[in-house]
């Protein structure tokens, strides 16, 4: 449906409507056309998958083989509750189900296997990758695979932790048309793979940078020393301090920076906030959207949001060098 | 995750979701998983195939069905064990009284429209609930958190009023495209197929009313002789030939303007045999809502921009479909934008028109859309207020007053920010919601009878659905089921009374005091009397004051219609009818007071039920509604500071 022939099908021109509204049929056209892959389903990026379906992607691929258990289902409103309908599944494919069953025009698929092990050419199939909850070596080789290709695979990583959020945002090198006062201008956005990213100086940042942007990065680090992502609790906060230290000297830094509140905060809680879940999602289907369709102007390179103050902020934090 | 006394605070809330919608959906989702256990939920709607773009409780084979309802199963079946009662039924109805709202905890409104959000709003004044209330369109949306007597209620700030055109240039110097489907949807079609005996303009076709008005009345009116083919032709000729004719008779009208070209089915279509139909008839077969006249003809693209031509096959042949195959509605029908043929007949109708007039026509897609004031709405950005209403319903439930914000969701930083929170704004003391300030009305009250009164300021101005007026103790009007026969037959003969004849007269000087009883409002209105009012700018005939004065929605510039004038004095509303969410509300009281618009960056913000404009790409694309609705739009300061904002007290 709606893959033959330049038009759109009389049923996704009923059924988005709306957006089409928003974004046109160009960029509808382009969205039908595009294929998105997620590995790692959690509260976030369940609402991401969400988000896409709804849009109406050509097609997306879910990765993440851990079975599920209840824990796992707490913000996640693709998996009903009822045992026996989970026992003896991965998470991705009871994510699969509901997700087919949200828009019938997507083709919604399951890729078995350890993030890690896919190689380059596997992610050629795809124009959008998506990793939530990932370790930082992952994250890393999954993005500097997805720069190898010959195409253009736009790579986004969203971290949701307590009330707080990171998505982090690969375009590559990006163009875009926008008009300004009737005249259509052309921009151009250069963005640093995220090994390069968080290699950028924290001194040469500007003053006002978010926190939360120095705080997730020393929780990386600490959780690379043989955790899995997420797996943190209070009593690790001690540790969590002297890394920041280290890290924060190393950086030339004040430690105030990066306050003790906050990393108790991310490092206390094992699930997520369902509120929070739903804003880090819809922004970030909202860029995927922009990426895909081409309309609109990209966040670049990282977005933030704290429950606590409210505030969704965009940073960028690009290698001045490159 | 949430801490103990907020999860503590989520399982003992008793809530209530207004609107099952775009927004409902993902609230209502959020809230279940956020750890929310009795959850009410009102919503009259039922689903609609446009919805499931992002109203993802909801699968096709709930068309049709209750939104409260299919709601509320659909996040039973990922969290059984929490109570959720769903209402299908109108927020206004009165089994919702200030009781029934006092159960509650907070409110949470997900609403499409101003009328219920100014119903809902008076109920939690009343009722002393707080409210969260929110609204999206496109990629903007807005929460805010009414708390009485801690921030500004929902009515604080005046709403922009819906636009309206001057009959004029509807009837006779269209010179936007909008002008052209007003004229199509509320005129022709209203003649054609609606109700008979309602007043139209239509036959107010130029300027000079005396030289055309000989055989007008009965000119739509099929004859005895006529099939569907030449009836249609006749109209045709008529409405888009011999009127613009006698419209341009009046030289003076056209002086500063471009001449509109008359145009006759003989010149568009002139190879089209009589009667032919044919085979067409299959494609209408069956259920008379699905006909269409575009399928008939072989249009398949409703993006696609007709030729006058096709525009002119379409109209012939809806007509036609009209009078064949959906013959029983007829008299009684009204604009829809879901009614395929409908939508058909006034695109091509509003396309011909607009090619006699030189303005530029417009895709079936891009009519309906105007037509049907249908809001952009996309599933990203109503996730996202979601949650941002569910942040600030667990602050309220905490009273967490400090804390609470409003914040704006926007489609480009400002700041950095994508996500902007201010700090609300305390109660506007000249409120006359929230704060009881009397209001005053300027009137001619020799003139103006107690029926203007009633429906222009009563129930347009001030939202009052069962209203209550008194001067002193003398009762003029009540609206009730409970009144006495002869109470009844006392307040019909009151509504056509002049106000100084009035058994207690009303004049210059006049306190009058209105009340609703169901959302508990009263106020008082100063009655000054004025002899003249400007029919263009001031269409009322009253002038209602003593609050923050209206954004007054801009007439289109064009309005001297030379010897007619007088029909300047009507308007044209174009009534909102889509069930989607929308609605953004700007809060700078310094800047509205004020009246200029916000030198802008990029949040933009409408107004009920008005095509959209948002500042950027969109837009250029939409020139008919750029063009349109900038005038409406209040945009947000790149340079608000959260900081400089009034603090709560």
């Amino acid at each position: 449906m709606g893959t033959e022939g330049e038009q759109l099908t009389e049923q996704e021109t009923a059924i988005y409507d709306r957006q089409i509204r928003v974004w046109g049929v160009d960029a509808q056209r382009r969205l039908s056309k595009s294929n998105v892959f997620v590995s790692g389903l959690k509260g976030t990026s369940v609402e991401f998958c969400k988000n896409i379906v709804l849009a109406g992607v050509g097609s997306l691929t879910l990765n993440d083989d851990r079975l599920v258990t209840e824990d796992l289902l707490f913000a996640n409103f693709l998996t009903p509750p009822d045992e026996n309908d989970f026992r003896g599944k991965s998470v991705a494919e009871l994510c699969c189900d509901s997700l087919k069953d949200f828009n019938p025009m997507v083709s919604v698929s399951v890729e078995k296997g350890a993030l890690s092990n896919f190689n380059a050419d596997f992610f050629q199939k795809f124009d959008v990758v998506v990793v939530n909850c990932c370790s930082l070596l992952t994250k890393k080789s999954v993005n500097a695979k997805c720069r190898k290709l010959p195409k253009r695979v736009a790579f986004y990583s969203v971290e949701c932790r307590d009330s707080c959020g990171e998505i982090f945002v690969d375009l590559q090198n990006y163009s875009y048309c926008k008009k300004k006062n009737e005249e259509t201008i052309e921009c151009k956005l250069h963005y640093p793979s995220f090994e390069e990213a968080i290699a950028v100086p924290w001194r040469s940042l500007p003053k006002r940078m978010s926190k939360l942007y120095y705080a997730m990065r020393v929780i990386e680090r600490f959780e690379e020393k043989g955790r899995n992502p997420g797996e943190t609790s209070v009593d690790d906060l001690p540790n969590v301090q002297k890394l920041r230290k280290e890290l924060c000297e190393a950086h030339c830094l004040n430690e105030s920076q990066i306050p003790d509140s906050l990393l108790r905060r991310l490092i206390a809680s094992r699930s997520e906030f369902p509120p929070v879940c739903a804003i880090i999602g819809g922004i970030l289907g909202q860029e995927v959207i922009k990426a895909i369709s081409g309309k609109g102007d990209p966040l670049k390179n990282f977005f933030f949001f704290d429950a606590m103050d409210g505030k969704g902020i965009i940073e960028d934090i690009s290698n001045v060098n490159s | 995750m949430a801490s103990e006394e907020q999860l503590s605070a989520i399982k003992g809330a008793k809530v209530l979701m207004v609107g099952a919608g775009g927004i409902g959906c993902e609230l209502l989702k959020t809230l279940a998983l956020s750890g929310f256990e009795d959850i009410h939920i009102i919503d009259m709607d039922t689903i609609e195939v446009s919805n499931l773009n992002r109203q993802f409780l909801f699968r096709q084979k709930h068309v049709g069905q209750s939104k409260a309802k299919v709601a509320r199963e659909a996040v039973l079946k990922f969290r059984p064990h929490i109570k959720i009662t769903p209402y299908h039924a109108n927020v206004k109805d009165p089994e919702f009284n200030v009781d029934f709202f006092k159960q509650f905890n907070v409110v949470l409104n997900g609403l499409d429209n101003l009328d219920a959000r100014r119903h809902v709003n008076r109920l939690c004044l009343a009722s002393g609930v707080p409210l969260v209330e929110s609204g999206t369109t496109g990629f903007l949306g807005q929460v805010t958190v009414h708390v009485k007597g801690k921030t500004e209620c929902y009515e604080c700030q005046s709403k922009p009023a819906p636009k309206t055109y001057p009959v004029c240039t509807i009837t006779s110097t269209p010179t936007k495209f909008v002008h052209c489907i007003v004229w199509a949807k509320d005129l022709l079609f209203a003649k054609l197929f609606g109700n008979k005996n309602q007043e139209n303009d239509l036959n107010v076709r130029s300027t000079d009313a005396s030289s055309s008005s000989e055989h007008s009345e009965d000119v739509f009116e099929r004859r005895a002789d006529e099939d569907f083919e030449q009836y249609g032709r006749r109209i045709y000729d008529h409405v888009f030939g011999y009127n613009i004719e006698v419209a341009l008779r009046n030289e003076e009208t056209w002086k500063n303007r471009n001449k509109p070209r008359p145009v006759y089915t003989r010149d568009v279509l002139p190879l089209r045999p009589v009667g032919q139909n044919g085979n067409k008839d299959k494609a209408s077969t069956g259920d008379p809502s699905s006909v269409s006249a575009m399928a008939s003809l072989g249009l398949k693209n409703p993006q696609d921009l007709w030729s006058l031509k096709e525009n002119s096959e379409v109209f012939l042949e809806a007509l036609r479909f009209f009078f064949l195959k959906r013959e029983k509605e007829i008299g009684q029908l009204g604009f829809d934008k879901d009614d395929q043929l409908a939508v058909e007949f006034v695109t091509s109708a509003a396309n011909i028109r607009a090619a006699s007039f030189g303005i530029p026509l417009h895709s079936l897609f891009e009519a309906k859309g105007i037509a049907g004031n249908i809001v952009h709405a996309v599933a990203t950005t109503n996730a996202i207020i979601a949650g941002l209403i569910v942040l600030e319903a667990i602050k309220v439930l905490q009273n967490d007053v400090k804390s609470y914000r409003m914040t704006y969701c926007l489609e480009h930083p400002s700041r950095k920010m994508l996500l902007m929170p201010v700090e609300p704004f305390e109660p506007n003391k000249s409120c006359y919601v929230c704060s009881e300030t009397p209001l005053t009305l300027e009137i001619n009250t020799h003139r103006s009878k107690l029926r203007d009164f009633v429906e222009k300021i009563v129930k347009a101005k001030l939202g009052m659905s069962l209203p209550l007026i008194m001067h002193g103790v003398a009762l003029l009007y009540e609206v009730g089921d409970d009144l006495e026969e002869d109470e009844v037959a006392n307040y019909a003969a009151n509504l056509d009374k002049v106000l100084s004849e009035l058994p207690s007269p009303v004049t210059g000087g006049t306190i009058l005091t209105v009340e609703d009883l169901q959302q508990e409002l009263k106020c008082s209105i100063n009655i000054k009397h004025r002899e003249e009012f400007d029919e263009e700018k001031e269409p009322d005939g009253m002038v209602l004051s003593g609050w923050t004065p209206a954004l007054a929605a801009e007439k289109t510039k064009t309005s001297d219609n030379g010897p007619s004038s007088s029909n300047a004095s009507q308007t044209v509303l174009l009534e909102s009818e889509d069930n989607d969410e929308i609605e953004i509300i700007l809060k700078d009281p310094e800047i509205l007071a004020a009246g200029k618009k916000r030198k802008l960056s990029d949040v933009s913000v409408a107004v009920d039920s008005e095509i959209f404009s948002v500042t950027g790409e969109m837009l250029t694309k939409r020139k008919v509604e750029e063009d349109d609705s900038h005038n409406d739009i209040v945009m947000v300061d790149g340079n608000l500071d959260p900081n400089k904002k009034k603090r709560v007290q």
